[in-house]
């Protein structure tokens, strides 16, 4: 298998290794800087060689155009911080950032994200293991339960704290609404994220 | 998801020409444009639409279609500009603020990063009839095989421009600030440029419903023109919502008011979520025009707005809800301090 997973071994790349092999056959042609005169557009069932940057790595992976950013990240690259709550842009548990932006990447297609920087959560600690402080802040004020949404919400708090939005509880409840929580951990995110949001103003 | 072809378009003339394909309504058609994807990739894993081919036409923002330019005269949004970016353009918020309001208010934020301005005025409704292939009845996924919501649950549907075959809601919100404020929409067609009044875009269901715009299959939404006026500041956008953030409108209102101190010089009224259309309430524009503005001509507005409505089992409550809606838009749009 040709997936370029930089994060070593995991329990995903293990379960992935068994039943991509055959499926991956790569074409010639990439689908980054495919014209529209190239007659030769990238088909399903053959799957296209792509190149994807993930936290500051380049990841090469071939996938079928059907397959979402998330299902990419998750299923082959090992990068399972991500989550899939609804499948269908409702619930931001998908939430990673593209080009800086907060984006759903379950209504994302992996062949759409070439050229892109892509930042999951997996990419926000520094490398001697320090959380990011919106990372941080969530420990600090108890903000979640199961965990399942944080992944997503601390995407979404970093990027609604770089966009001007969390200035105080009514926007950043706003800006967060994108983010659901099963266990309803809300009062808590809106705390981690006015803490954070001043240590990450003050640089 | 059935088997498609990703082609990303580097060029716009081209990327129509290949989508300009037969086909006899556009949720059926083989080839789509795809902008932020939001409205088209849900319906695809749904199985709803089965385009053979999708092209990416996102590259094309580097163009002029991914501008936002603000004249006296007039504002142009390119099709391709993100929801996030008009919905916080500083003259968009100022000049513009329904359209401003209209988009803030719309999705969620990371929606709003996706999605284009033209995906945005062609998303489909969210009723779930529409969307859940399992009912064999949808006159709009699947022409002549009836209405399963007419007889079903029909809470979120409309009470305005229904027809016998579809009642449907138009879900979106920035389409009533297009329609309310005069917009034109220029369209690149296989044959060339043309454009035509935003007004003109949506089509009632009729005996149609599965026929939902004007435009022909890979036709593409370059830009929307909006024409600037006394009215244009004094313009705001009010939608009513089962939670406070983050839903589709029960009932919303667009509104642009050119005053003369208390007195209406003209009153420029869309509804949303009450119709199938991006509605125009011209009978209480007419009512408003010349007169002073308080509670008591806006309530008749709003009863002239809604003189026609057909409710169903679960919708009647959208009649009363959506006039109060108006009231409250208007009364907002009076009071601002510009
Ligand atoms: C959970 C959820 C909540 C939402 N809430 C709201 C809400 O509250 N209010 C609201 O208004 N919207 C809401 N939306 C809808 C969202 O705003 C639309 O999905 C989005 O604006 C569509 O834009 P897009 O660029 O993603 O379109 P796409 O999905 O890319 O395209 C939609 C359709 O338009 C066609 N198309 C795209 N661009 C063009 C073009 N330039 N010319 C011609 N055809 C084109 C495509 O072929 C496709 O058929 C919500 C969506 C989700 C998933
Ligand atoms: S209301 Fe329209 S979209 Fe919904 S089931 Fe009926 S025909 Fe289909
Ligand atoms: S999994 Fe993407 S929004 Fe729910
Ligand atoms: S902590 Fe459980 S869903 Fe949010």
């Amino acid at each position: 298998m040709i997936d370029g997973n930089e994060t070593g071994f995991s329990r995903r790349t293990f379960l992935a290794s068994g039943t991509v092999a055959t499926a991956a056959v790569p074409l010639a042609a990439q689908a980054k800087g495919r014209t529209m005169d190239q007659a030769a557009a990238v088909r399903a069932e053959t799957g296209v060689p792509i190149t994807l940057r993930i936290n500051g790595g380049n990841h090469r992976v071939t996938v079928d155009p059907r397959t979402t950013l998330l299902d990419t990240l998750r299923e082959r690259l090992g990068l399972t911080g991500a989550k899939k709550g609804c499948d269908q842009g409702q619930c931001g548990a998908c939430t990673v950032h593209v080009d800086g932006r907060a984006t759903l990447s379950c209504l994302t297609l992996a062949v759409a994200a070439q050229g892109r920087d892509i930042t999951t959560i997996e990419g926000l600690a520094a490398a001697d293991g320090t959380l990011h402080p919106m990372q941080a802040a969530f420990v600090d004020n108890d903000a979640f339960q199961c965990g399942y949404c944080t992944p997503g919400q601390i995407m979404s708090a970093i990027a609604i704290v770089h966009d001007g939005h969390a200035n105080d509880a009514n926007t950043i409840r706003e800006a967060m609404s994108g983010n659901l929580c099963r266990c309803a951990a809300y009062p808590n995110i809106v705390a981690a994220i006015e803490q954070a949001a001043v240590q990450m103003k003050r640089g | 998801m059935r088997p498609f072809t990703y082609t990303l378009a580097d060029d716009a003339p081209a990327a129509v020409r290949q989508a300009t394909v037969p086909a006899d309504a556009h949720v059926r058609a083989p080839v789509q444009l795809m902008g932020g994807g939001t409205t088209l990739l849900d319906l695809m894993k749904l199985d709803v639409m089965r385009p053979d081919a999708v092209i990416d036409i996102t590259p094309l923002a580097t163009a002029r279609y991914g501008n936002i330019e603000a004249s006296t005269t007039e504002l142009r949004l390119g099709a391709l500009v993100r929801m996030s970016d008009a919905a916080e353009d500083p003259a968009v918020v100022r000049y513009y603020p329904v359209i401003a309001q209209s988009l803030g208010l719309a999705a969620s934020q990371q929606l709003r990063n996706m999605a284009r301005l033209g995906g945005n005025a062609l998303q489909r409704t969210r009723c779930n009839y529409f969307r859940d292939t399992s009912y064999a009845q949808c006159n709009k996924r699947n022409p002549g095989s009836g209405c399963a919501a007419i007889d079903g649950f029909n809470r979120l549907h409309a009470v305005l421009g229904t027809s016998d075959h579809c009642i449907a809601s138009y879900p979106g919100d920035f389409a009533q600030a297009l329609i309310a404020l005069d917009a034109t929409v220029e369209i690149l067609s296989a044959g060339g440029a043309r454009s035509m009044r935003f007004a003109d875009l949506h089509r009632l269901p009729g005996s149609t419903p599965h026929i939902e715009t004007s435009l022909a299959p890979g036709e593409m939404i370059t830009a929307y023109v909006i024409p600037a006026g006394p009215w244009t500041r004094r313009s705001t956008y009010t939608k009513v919502r089962d939670r406070e953030s983050y839903a589709f409108a029960l009932a919303s209102a667009a509104v642009a008011l050119d005053m003369d101190g208390a007195t209406v010089r003209s009153a420029r009224i869309a509804l949303g979520g009450v119709a199938t259309v991006p509605w125009r309430a011209t009978e209480a524009e007419a009512l408003l025009s010349g007169k002073p503005l308080d509670e008591t001509s806006a309530t008749r507005a709003a009863e002239a707005a809604f003189a026609g409505a057909k409710t169903h089992e679960h919708n009647a409550y959208k009649v009363p809800l959506g006039k109060a809606t108006l009231v409250r838009a208007l009364l907002t749009a009076q009071a601002m301090e510009l």
